[in-house]
């Protein structure tokens, strides 16, 4: 009897819903916690896996001996490589082209690559305006090696205690 | 104008009190709708900031052009007519909706003498008005000939009907201290103070009022008839453009319109809440806004009340609550305690 007039008073008085707009009104002259993304980033782990890229060593020489197990290992098999002899006897690719409409970042490639060429850099924000401009193709993918090297090697060098 | 007085003769006197009340009307009109507009941005930045967001600030500093892109928007896109609705109703719907919304200001005192028509039995205008515009909302519904607008229509339909009621009790309860209907007279009775003021002696009516009034306007948590989880958009499933906008407009001018009454019946309308600041407009404007904010909040915090929730509290709560309270304040009426109550 008693607890039924309680709880009668207690929504008479609205007094869950008073305490529900108390939590609302607190939080109304809280810190904001949105990022304005293009001024403002998140923090990014160097073992970010985004846009993909093939890396040079630093005589300028290309890293990849086409053994091909990226193509082997790829789930989403996005990866196609040909590949020839070249005049100094060493194998290369002719063809490298990642099509990143297939990919689904999983970073196996890079994982599986033993001279640590194809790399997954902190790239996200890029995009294809037509039909076709995911596919990513050698030297598409060496110009963006070669365009972040600095952050790659960064990146690598941080995480290759953990490796 | 003394060559058009004389140009149009004995029809002059006529034609400029018509004149005058359109100039005046816009001057009401124009005013709302840009209320209305930053309402939106309002009520999208209140909720934001609740929900530790920012909200719109893209366009303009601040985001202080969005509603005006936003206008810019609906009024660019096309107005769809579903094949098997009724063509006049569709459309007769949203003016339905809208008309009263704006019809009901012309009765609401800003100011001491700031009026459009300073009518006797203003507070039953607009009672009336607020209650036509519930036929807007079902015409819509039935005109589009959709199950969901159809569903919307009833359950607004019978939501606004129970709560009418609620709020015309609550309102008399006012009317009973003020001894009048019209509005300016309700405001004056309040004078000396924010003591006098209704909001004391008649504080559940007052509670009740701007519950009924979140209900009546469609609003969170009451907005079962838009339930765009259940019934998707509930009676505007089909409109688009600016016919959507319509609606979106009476919604906000329906609020406003609530606010403004409670704000004139219970907050003391114009008057300041202290003796020796003098009343006015701005008085008025505070009080609104006050109360608006309550709307936004209320819609940032409470989940969706469910069907037959909304009919119990109108019907097994409020009604019960609003008649014992108009027979205390008639009994203590015929007291020696009549002072409490004006």
């Amino acid at each position: 009897m008693f607890k039924q007039i309680k709880n009668f008073l207690s929504s008479f008085m609205l007094i869950e819903l008073i305490k529900g707009m108390a939590i609302t009104g607190r939080y109304f002259f809280a810190r904001k916690i949105t990022i304005q993304y293009p001024e403002e980033r998140t923090p990014m782990s160097p073992r970010f896996r985004g846009l993909h890229a093939l890396r040079r060593y630093p005589n300028g020489e290309e890293r990849c001996i086409a053994c091909k197990l990226c193509e082997a290992v790829c789930p989403a098999m996005a990866i196609t490589i040909e590949s020839e002899q070249r005049e100094d006897g060493t194998r290369r690719t002719t063809q490298y082209d990642i099509d990143l409409t297939k990919c689904i970042f999983c970073g196996l490639c890079e994982e599986s690559c033993p001279v640590d060429s194809i790399v997954e850099t902190r790239i996200f924000d890029y995009h294809g305006e037509k039909q076709g401009d995911l596919l990513y193709t050698k030297a598409m993918l060496l110009a963006v090696g070669d365009k972040h090297e600095k952050q790659i090697a960064a990146d690598r060098a941080t995480d290759a205690r953990y490796r | 104008m003394e060559t058009l007085a004389n140009l149009f003769g004995s029809y002059w006197p006529a034609i400029e009190i018509t004149g005058w009340t359109l100039i005046k009307i816009i001057a009401i009109v124009i005013p709302l709708m840009l209320c209305v507009a930053y309402m939106t941005l309002a009520e999208r930045k209140v909720i934001g900031y609740m929900q530790v967001r920012i909200g719109p600030n893209r366009v303009g500093y601040f985001g202080l052009l969005q509603p005006i892109a936003d206008a810019l928007k609906l009024l660019f896109k096309e107005i769809i007519l579903p094949t098997a609705s009724n063509k006049y109703l569709f459309f007769l719907g949203p003016i339905l909706t809208i008309a009263p919304a704006f019809a009901a200001w012309a009765v609401v005192p800003f100011d001491l003498n700031l009026i459009l028509a300073d009518i006797d039995a203003g507070l039953l205008y607009i009672l009336a008005m607020t209650s036509v515009a519930v036929y807007g909302v079902i015409i819509a519904g039935w005109a589009s000939n959709s199950k969901y607008a159809f569903l919307g229509a009833l359950r607004s339909a019978a939501q606004i009907v129970s709560y009418e009621i609620a709020m015309g009790f609550a309102l008399v309860g006012v009317l009973m201290c003020a001894n009048s209907l019209n509005l300016g007279k309700i405001v004056l009775a309040q004078s000396g103070g924010i003591f006098q003021w209704y909001w004391l002696p008649l504080f559940p009516l007052f509670i009740v009022y701007f519950i009924s009034a979140v209900a009546e306007t469609n609003r969170a948590p009451f907005d079962v008839a838009e339930g765009e989880s259940e019934i998707v958009a509930g009676f505007h499933v089909e409109y688009s453009g600016m016919s959507f906008a319509v609606f979106f407009l009476a919604e906000y001018a329906n609020m406003i319109l609530v606010s403004t009454l409670a704000a004139l019946m219970f907050l003391g309308g114009w008057l300041s809440p202290v003796s020796n600041i003098p009343d006015g407009f701005l008085w008025l404007l505070a009080k609104v806004g006050f109360l608006l904010f309550f709307f936004l909040w209320f819609r940032a915090t409470f989940p969706r009340y469910r069907y037959d929730q909304i009919m119990r509290l109108g019907w097994k709560v409020f009604i019960p609550i609003t008649l014992l309270w108009i027979v205390v304040v008639g009994g203590f009426m015929q007291t020696r305690f009549a002072y409490l109550f004006h």
